[in-house]
């Protein structure tokens, strides 16, 4: 398979999957080296770039997909007006606490919050942005979240090394992540449920 | 001194402190607890006042400022070493900082592409197929059960006479009903085991008598897609002999 015909067949997969599509995928359904395989993704997206046109290749969660650029968001979405995408803030802190801490658990994310987080925690999971990674190895087995794949599509990740360093603001020295309580569990710190 | 305060607006007692410290433009490490315990006591009393329910975790804040406050105002009792008092305010400043952190960063994760909203991808949904083999199904969650069992009531007539019914429907036969409709055919749709126009009660007999032999794993619950139609699986050879009737004192139906 020459060059061109390469990158011919990766567009019409990234077009037909929908979903982002791994190098190694490609390469394992060509029975190609991950190398042709990824030089050829690379040159595909200098095309589009060059073209300026209203798609490209993005990287997300270790995947290729085709996206509109961002400068046409407000055009696309007049397709489907009835849905606007809106995110609680409740909902944003405690994603984001789960982004940067995972693997953690239910009490963990309500300490640093200092607020009751199930609810919120429930959509984020009903909405498959969050996942259960497991149970802690600790008295009571509590479960364990992290992000899922999805989060990453979601936001435009490639992966979660792409979050944004956290701000410190404010901070007299450079502090270590703030030490959970661990040992003890959150009953001290916890409203009482009744 | 009145604070005009949207209450609603805090997603916690974290929260609104932040608010108060940039407020009263203080540094976090410098937090001034009489000051702060002040003003969040004086937003409590408010909150209260317009009946609102003060969320235990509000109420929590307080007690811990005042906590704090009564602390600051003992005498500093000397170490052994007569060095390094703890700050009473150490933990509470820490937790506001590392709170503030993670308030930025949601903040920043909105900035993002958010796919649906500034970027775009092709979708296509394939229309719904029954289940060819195996392949591909996934197991069934609680919520899609429901889901389905209340789609299935909602579809039914309503009864408009109310007839006292003499007619007694027995769990354990409709068991027996649908183990032999699976030892004939491996897998059937979910609302194929209410056939017809079940009445309200057939629903719910037969319903229970599935999640019955969900729970003796004679037959597991799959679906292809999410939200797609579930299937009714065998999961045990129901041909054979070895499945006897199921004994109505087993189960404690009537």
């Amino acid at each position: 398979m020459d060059t061109i015909k390469l990158k011919s067949v990766i567009e019409s997969l990234l077009l037909a999957n929908g979903e982002p599509l791994g190098i190694k995928r490609i390469a394992e359904m060509l029975e190609l080296p991950n190398a042709d395989v990824r030089q050829a993704v690379k040159d595909l997206m200098e095309d589009y770039e060059l073209r300026q046109g209203g798609i490209r290749i993005v990287e997300i969660a270790n995947g290729f997909q085709l996206r509109t650029p961002v400068e046409n968001g407000a055009f696309v979405k007049m397709l489907n007006a009835s849905k606007p995408f809106k995110f609680s803030r409740a909902a944003l802190e405690t994603l984001s606490i789960i982004a940067y801490r995972q693997p953690i658990t239910r009490s963990d994310v309500e300490y640093l919050r200092g607020v009751d987080s199930g609810g919120v925690l429930k959509t984020l999971l009903e909405k498959h942005l969050v996942r259960i990674l497991g149970k802690k190895d600790v008295p009571g087995r509590p479960i364990i979240y992290g992000t899922s794949p999805q989060f990453l599509e979601l936001f435009g990740l490639k992966d979660l090394s792409q979050l944004p360093p956290l701000k410190e603001v404010g901070a007299l020295e450079e502090e270590t992540p703030l030490p959970l309580p661990e040992k003890q569990p959150m009953t001290e710190l916890s409203p009482s449920k009744g | 001194m009145s604070y005009e305060i949207k209450i609603q607006n805090f997603e916690g007692p974290l929260d609104l402190l932040l608010h108060l410290i940039k407020q009263n433009e203080m540094d976090i490490a410098e937090l001034q607890i009489h000051e702060i315990t002040h003003q969040y006591l004086e937003i409590i009393d408010q909150m209260k006042q317009l009946n609102l329910d003060v969320a235990g975790e509000f109420l929590l804040m307080a007690a811990t400022l005042l906590h704090i406050k009564s602390k600051t105002l003992l005498p500093i009792p000397e170490d052994e070493e007569g060095e390094e008092e703890d700050d009473p305010r150490a933990e509470l400043v820490r937790r506001l900082l590392e709170y503030q952190k993670y308030k930025y960063a949601a903040e920043s994760l909105e900035e993002f592409p958010l796919l649906g909203r500034d970027t775009f991808i092709r979708r296509y949904e394939l229309p719904e197929a029954a289940p060819e083999e195996d392949a591909g199904l996934e197991s069934v969650g609680l919520y899609e059960l429901a889901a389905a069992f209340q789609q299935l009531l909602t579809s039914l007539p309503t009864e408009t006479v109310h007839e006292v019914m003499s007619e007694q429907l027995s769990v354990t036969d409709r068991i027996n009903h649908i183990l032999s409709q699976l030892s004939s055919q491996p897998s059937m749709g979910f609302s194929e085991l209410f056939g017809g126009t079940p009445t309200r009660q057939e629903v719910v007999v037969s319903f229970l008598a599935m999640l019955e032999l969900v729970k003796m794993r004679l037959v597991k619950l799959v679906q292809a897609a999410s939200m797609g139609p579930i299937w009714v699986q065998a999961a045990v050879d129901l041909s054979g002999d070895d499945i006897s009737q199921i004994q109505e004192d087993h189960l404690g139906y009537h």
